[in-house]
């Protein structure tokens, strides 16, 4: 069960590539700025917070450019974006068969320990992207290709923090071991 | 010349328009290429799946070599598209806080939504992660705001910082992304004996 090939009709991940690249091309292309998602999941997350407490978000000189006063964190580029995301990975799985309620999890540990775990690195992964200003697709692949310094330096550091570590969690992905 | 002002050719609506359909491009190329699946993606750092590594170098060659024919064409003005400006050192600590969360929890943020859409409840317990990760960060930020604005240095490239050609930049950087994808299938190939092992 939860083998990885069982619905496995992936794409070669250099096809893949070479679509993402055109589709990286054409947003730079008909907007000025590569792709994004974290920067979305962040205005979601103030747009909940000006809700719950709307006084905080005005005082907050993070907040407030955001969503202070009557400025709607949701109404930006971006979030249409992450919608949209979710609106083609959605298509893509039900055409393959692949949305389905399930734990996608290393063959040793439990559901409760994969959701643990996919917990604690969202929390790092959303603490990181906003220390970083953008994550694997704002940073890396769209300022990587218009050659932004900054961006490349990222890169390399997230791979580095994931290969640093990887040794240390094998138990989560990996068989025997 | 491109890049165009989407909303002022467009109308708001229009531009938004655009954008979900970039957006649904995104998440269908994604999970058409077993993104959405937290153990092909954390395979890139045991080397035994390495579509991560392809997919996002490719990507980039190709979108950086597309730019900068479309550039060298007339078509498109690079001074007028968006380059991520450098904050050098919060990016370096922040990507490898990211690292360590990629490998911990099997996504980076896109990739989880694609999850997320496709029902998989840890991608779920991962997004939910991702917004208490922002949240601790937008209210702790200010005890760390002199390190957050710290080595700024603007718009800055690859050409100018080694004070090369773009040309010149775009070919070593096509050169970096084959030696990388020949360098991790040998290591992939001494680990596991073979490519790709399931």
């Amino acid at each position: 069960m939860n083998k990885l090939s069982e619905n496995v009709k992936y794409w070669n991940p250099y096809v893949g590539g070479v679509l993402l690249g055109i589709l990286l091309f054409l947003s730079f292309y008909v907007a000025g700025h590569g792709l994004g998602a974290s920067g979305g999941i962040n205005r979601i997350a103030v747009a909940v917070e000006d809700m719950v407490v709307p006084e905080h978000v005005d005082k907050s000189p993070y907040l407030a450019p955001l969503a202070g006063g009557d400025i709607d964190p949701l109404n930006n580029w971006i979030v249409l974006e992450v919608a949209g995301v979710m609106l083609g990975g959605f298509v893509s799985g039900l055409l393959r068969g692949r949305v389905r309620l399930q734990t996608y999890r290393g063959p040793q540990i439990t559901p409760r320990t994969r959701w643990l775990f996919a917990f604690a690195g969202g929390v790092l992964m959303g603490y990181g992207a906003r220390m970083a200003r953008g994550c694997t697709s704002g940073q890396a692949l769209s300022g990587g290709a218009v050659l932004s310094v900054g961006s490349w330096a990222f890169m390399f550091a997230v791979f580095a923090g994931g290969y640093a570590l990887a040794w240390f969690v094998r138990r989560l992905w990996q068989p025997g071991a | 010349m491109a890049p165009y002002d989407l909303a002022g050719t467009l109308g708001v609506t229009g531009s938004y328009l655009v954008y979900l359909g970039i957006g649904f491009g995104f998440g269908f190329i994604l999970e058409s290429s077993g993104f959405g699946d937290g153990r092909k993606l954390a395979g890139q750092f045991y080397f035994s799946d390495l579509s991560v590594l392809k997919v996002i170098f490719t990507a980039i060659v190709v979108a950086m070599l597309l730019i900068f024919w479309s550039t060298a064409l007339g078509l498109l003005d690079y001074d007028d598209i968006l380059v991520n400006e450098t904050w050098l050192w919060p990016g370096i600590v922040g990507g490898l806080i990211m690292g360590v969360g990629f490998v911990v929890g099997g996504y980076c943020p896109g990739t989880s939504l694609v999850s997320v859409a496709t029902l998989k409840i840890d991608g779920m317990f991962y997004v939910l992660g991702l917004f208490v990760g922002v949240l601790a960060f937008n209210e702790t930020i200010e005890h760390l705001d002199a390190f957050w604005r710290s080595s700024y240095l603007g718009r800055f490239t690859l050409p100018e910082l080694f004070e090369l050609e773009t040309g010149v930049v775009v070919f070593l950087l096509i050169c970096l992304a084959i030696v990388m994808f020949i360098g991790f299938g040998w290591i992939q190939q001494l680990i596991y004996g073979k490519k790709d092992p399931e």
